[in-house]
Order: C-alpha cells, then structure tokens, then sequence
C-alpha cells in the first residue's frame, strides 16, 4: 500500500498492474510541453501545440480545428449541464454534426470504496449515487444485501420504504421538470417545483435527521421508526404537493413555446432505446411500458391501484408528460400506502443484522456484544452472488453483489440508468441544434453522481 | 421456473457451457470465452429467449478468492416477453484478457464494456472506441482490480482534446456536409 498525498513519482507509480498501450489514435501535429522550461514533473501544466492544416498521406486535411467548423465545449461545468460532464460539439453553422461526450469527472471510487467497507457503511455512498432522491438508492441497496442474506423487511418498514421512495421518485421528477424548464426560460416553474421538493425535504429531515443525503436505509429495515407526526405530515405533503404540479401543468403542457421547443426534439423510437439499454420514464417516453414495480413487484406495489403512463415519440416534450403523469401515480401510491400503514417493528429481529435496541446496548451485556460484533465486524452476509434491482428516479437501478462469505462485501456494482441512457447522447445529437442540447440533456434527467459514481 | 432458457443454451451450445446454477432466484450461465459472443447474439434473436435488453455488463477479479481464471466478465440479459433474466459468465485469463464484444448485438454495451476494460484491463475485441471511460487518460493501472491500492492519487492535469475518439474519414464526410464553407 502507498500512502501519499502528493504527486506520484514514475518510480512509484504501480508496479503490480501491466501498463497499457497507448489506445485510440492520437492526433497527428499536437506535441506538449511544460509550461516552464526544463520543469521535471511529467504530470505539470503543459502547453498544447497544434500544427495548423496538416496533410496526411493521401493528401487530406486532417487538422479537424481547420476553419469551416466551429467547435464548442459545454461543460464539463456549465449552468445547463446539470452537473459535470463535458459535450465537445462540432457545429455548422447552429447544427450540430459530431458531438462527443466526455464523463468521468464526478469519479468517486464508489464501487473500489464500497469493497472496503462492511456492508452496512455502505449506505452514505448510495446516498450519493443519485442525489436527487437519495432514498430510492438506500432501498435499491437495502433490497440487495437482504437477497443475499435471504430475509424479508417486516410489513412496516416495506410500507415506509414505499411511502419515502415515492415521495424520492416526486423529487427527482420535480427537479428534472423544474430544471429542464428553467433552462428553456421558463423560471417560474422551477420555484413552484421546488417549492414542493422543499417541503419533502423538510419531512425527510424529521425522519432521518438529514434534508439531502438521508442515509436512512438500513439491511433488514430503516435507520430507526419515523416520528409520531409522520402521517399527519405526509396527508399534509399529499395536499400540498398537487397544486404545485397542477400549476406547471397550466402554465406549460399547453404552452406554445415549449411545445415548439419539446415536440420532436430528440425523438427516439422504442426498438432503439431498448438497444441502447434505456429504462425509466425515457423509455416510457417512447412507449413501451417497462416499469419494474410492475414487471417484478416488490413491497406489494402490485396491491396499489395505479397505472404505468407511457408516450408514443419518446421526444422530450413525451417525456415531461411522462413525468408529470407519474408524479401524480406516486403520489396516488403514497396516498394508498398512508392509509394502511401498519404498527410493528422496522427492523428484523435479528441482533446480527440489525442493531440492538439502545437501552439493551447499554444495559444488558447481550445487546452490547452484538453491538460491539455487528460494529466491527459488520453484517455476516452469506457467500454468493446476486442482482437485484429496483425502479430509481430514472429507471432500472441495478446493484450486483459479489460476497465472499463475511463483513465487506468482495464486489458491488451499481447498475446506474443514467449510465446506459446517456450513452447515445453523441449519435443522437448529430443534426441537432446547439439550442435544443440544453433541452435533451434537462429531459434524460442524467444525475452525474450516478453517471459516474 | 427459467428452465426453458438454460435447456435451451445447452441445447444450442452443448460443451461450451461450462456450468449452470440458479441461486436465489438468479439464474448464471457460465460459458467458455470463445463462445461468449456467439451465445450473447443467440440469446438476443432467438424468438424463445428474446433476450431484448443488456441491463448490465460488469467483471469481477476472483484474485483473492485464487480464481482460476483470474477475471471473469458477467452480463445481466432481461426479456420484456418472458420477464425472465439470466446472468452470463465468462471466465477471462490475466495474462490474455480479451473478450470478443457484443456492442453488435446491443449498442447498450457500449459504455459498460468500456467501464470493464477502464476498471478492470479487460479489453473487448472489435468495440470501435475501446478507451478509458471514467478515469483520466493518463491513468495507469486499472483501479478495481484486487491488487490495486485503494488510496494511491493522481494527479492529472492534461485535458483530453477527445480527437481519438473522431476519424479522420469521419472528420472528411462531416466537413464534406459544411453548408457555408468560409474559406475554399
């Protein structure tokens, strides 16, 4: 193991892996040097050359910054970009006819992290997997590490997780409509929505403690029950949040101007976004009706009454829609959900997956073994392997574990949705406008903590 | 339950398949590596599994479990028709680790395939931009292998100018198509 906050020298530089060969094809006519002369440090600030108007071996230009294309960077931090991520456009004229998309620079380890961690620690990364609804994620985790342990959450935790992942899944819509339409300039909007998503934000603190990144997901159940006023505040929030998305509703559905700027914008058919690996309310978008509350209920989604809203183009104008339709489904689940919520514990009785209670860790030398042992040694998870997956804010989120047997997990791997519909922005941005670009990255909703993790 | 879709690989595929399990409820095809793209596009077009979507492609490095062979690539299929799923596996060699790439049965594993080869050092045979994804051009190494140290930093400054990732007949058609050239 290294441990160093500098710079690597060559000399430390891994030994144990094999370096690879150059890849792709590196420009001709481009050189570095350092910015200071005779500076020794490889990794300093470098100056870039390029020759102008080369000529390969058949005698053509190859110097693509030649004059006839202008070619644009957005990002990796632009206001309309939602994050960090970098678009390099190559534009003629206000078209679009090459587009390349560079990720990568919100790289948190969360996957090499994650196997350093018991299992139970892991949870504050989730958190920050899709930050617009941080406990969609716990429960897509939570659902995991319970399959490979083979238990189920008792009826009042599912009920719970059901009440607050559908009030995440509100959120996360809240915030992509709300911002997709502020980048189109339509400002109000995004105060109406996130006026609503604030008061989410305020029922989430008095049950997990934490407005943003709440953490409250626990294997075998919740961090601890919610609060004696829960209902009360969530038939309030039910009253509440409707209007909001009511407002948004009139003021834009039919609204000229952004139907001129959503409709047929980056249509996308639904055998291709099946190809591409699309899932969530973009594919929907394009008609095909994959949810997997649905498809594969769990935590009896199929007893609610409720209904999967699909679109026919799959533009973007189909997937606001989409999202305006679902936030009203989840909020009809949450309503549902509220009123047959039933008593009994959150956690599993099971002091080596769940804590004990506190006043058996400090009174009675059981609960403080098992404490101490779940502690240090975290939840003994069986060896095996599995893939469990869950509906997130923007589709299928997927989490494979690898389990060696013991308290750290040997593999995880977040299947993230954003990560699979983001992948054919290039393609399918040639012939596009630059305008419309702020527009189709607002509408896929690509959160780039999990684009990245 | 999903007996149909491993009767039907080893049906078609006999010998390669190396070994089948079904642990909670998740169905594994493992599969000898020079079949795996074969298997993949079977999977995808026959009319019994239409295996329509490539949620997932990943690898896990088995070295401290002495995994023999050392890698292994897995990819999660999904059918809408059947609603079943099926996790194939591949076992990938460490001095050799080439797998033959399925982004010509589904585009979805463009980006996934690329993650694996960034993470892992597992190259994909025939992928048309196989490059580093997430980490900085000029990482070294492959971070989620075992004998990776988890706090080695790096410090990277050079911004990648993404030119490799563009051909030069591709650059040729694109100018081909200029409406208003400036200058001739």
């Amino acid at each position: 193991m290294v441990f160093k906050d500098a710079a690597l020298t060559p000399e430390e530089m891994p030994k144990t892996t094999p370096v690879p060969e150059p890849h792709g094809r590196m420009p001709t006519g481009v050189s570095w040097e350092p910015l200071e002369a005779g500076s020794a440090d490889p990794f300093g600030p470098r100056r870039m050359h390029v020759e102008r108007h080369l000529v390969d071996d058949e005698g053509l230009q190859t110097d693509p910054l030649a004059e006839d294309l202008m070619v644009i960077n957005i990002g990796p931090s632009h206001p309309a970009m939602h994050g960090t991520f970098r678009l390099k456009c190559w534009l003629d004229g206000e078209t679009i006819v090459k587009a390349i998309p560079e990720i990568g620079y919100l790289h948190r380890c969360f996957e090499k992290m994650s196997e350093l961690h018991p299992w139970q620690e892991v949870f504050p990364y989730t958190d920050r997997l899709n930050y617009m609804s941080p406990f969609l994620n716990n429960v897509g985790y939570a659902m995991a590490v319970e399959k490979l342990l083979g238990i189920e959450v008792p009826r009042r935790a599912q009920r719970i997780r059901v009440i607050l992942g559908e009030l995440s899944r509100v959120m996360d819509h809240f915030v992509c409509v709300g911002t997709n339409l502020v980048d189109l300039g339509a400002l109000t909007n995004f105060w109406y929505l996130f006026r609503g998503r604030e008061e989410i934000y305020s029922l989430l603190e008095h049950v997990s403690g934490a407005r943003m990144m709440v953490a409250y997901g626990r294997i075998g159940g919740l961090m601890r029950d919610v609060h004696a006023g829960f209902e009360d505040e969530v038939r309030a929030l039910l009253k509440s949040l409707p209007r909001y998305i009511d407002d948004v509703d009139k003021l834009i559905t039919n609204n000229r101007i952004f139907i001129d700027r959503a409709r047929g914008v980056h249509p996308i058919s639904a055998a291709d976004a099946i190809d591409w690996g699309w899932t969530g309310p973009c594919l929907r978008a394009a008609g095909v009706p994959y949810d997997v509350r649905k498809a594969h209920p769990y935590y009896e989604y199929d007893q609610f009454d409720w209904q999967i809203p699909i679109g026919t183009a799959g533009d973007v104008y189909d997937r606001y829609l989409v999202r305006m339709e679902e936030m009203r489904q989840s909020l009809s689940i949450v309503e549902q959900a509220i009123g047959d919520l039933p008593d009994g514990p959150v956690n599993v009785d099971d002091w080596t997956i769940s804590p004990p209670p506190k006043d058996q860790v400090y009174n009675t030398i059981e609960g403080m073994v098992a404490h101490f042992k779940l502690t240090f040694e975290g939840v003994q998870v069986p060896a095996g392997e599995v893939y469990s997956y869950t509906e997130g804010g923007n589709g299928e989120l997927g989490f494979y574990l690898v389990s060696e047997g013991g308290g750290h997990p040997y593999r995880i791997h977040c299947r993230a949705p954003c990560f699979a519909i983001y992948q054919n922005i290039g393609p399918s941005l040639e012939g596009c406008m630059l305008s419309d670009i702020v527009a189709i990255v607002g509408s896929l909703n690509v959160i780039a903590g999990e684009l990245d993790r | 339950m999903a007996e149909f879709v491993s009767e039907n690989l080893r049906r078609n595929f006999g010998d390669a398949i190396e070994r089948v399990s079904d642990d909670r409820g998740d169905l594994t095809v493992w599969v000898t590596r020079s079949r795996v793209h074969d298997l993949l596009a079977h999977c995808k077009r026959d009319p019994e599994l239409d295996f329509c979507f490539c949620m997932d492609v990943t690898a896990v490095d088995y070295l401290s479990l002495g995994g023999v062979p050392r890698f292994a690539v897995v990819y999660h299929l999904y059918s809408l028709k059947t609603g079943k799923r099926v996790r194939v596996k591949a076992g990938v060699p460490e001095d050799d680790p080439v797998v033959d790439t399925a982004v010509d049965v589904w585009r979805s594993t463009d980006w996934f395939e690329r993650e694996v080869y960034d993470m892992f050092g597992i190259r994909f045979e025939g992928h048309p931009n196989m490059k580093r994804i997430l980490c900085h051009r000029d990482f070294q190494g492959h971070p989620l292998r075992k004998d990776y140290p988890a706090d080695l930093r790096w410090k990277l400054l050079r911004p990648d100018d993404l030119l490799d990732e563009i051909s030069g007949e591709e650059m040729q058609r694109i100018r081909s198509r200029v409406s208003h050239p400036i200058s001739e």
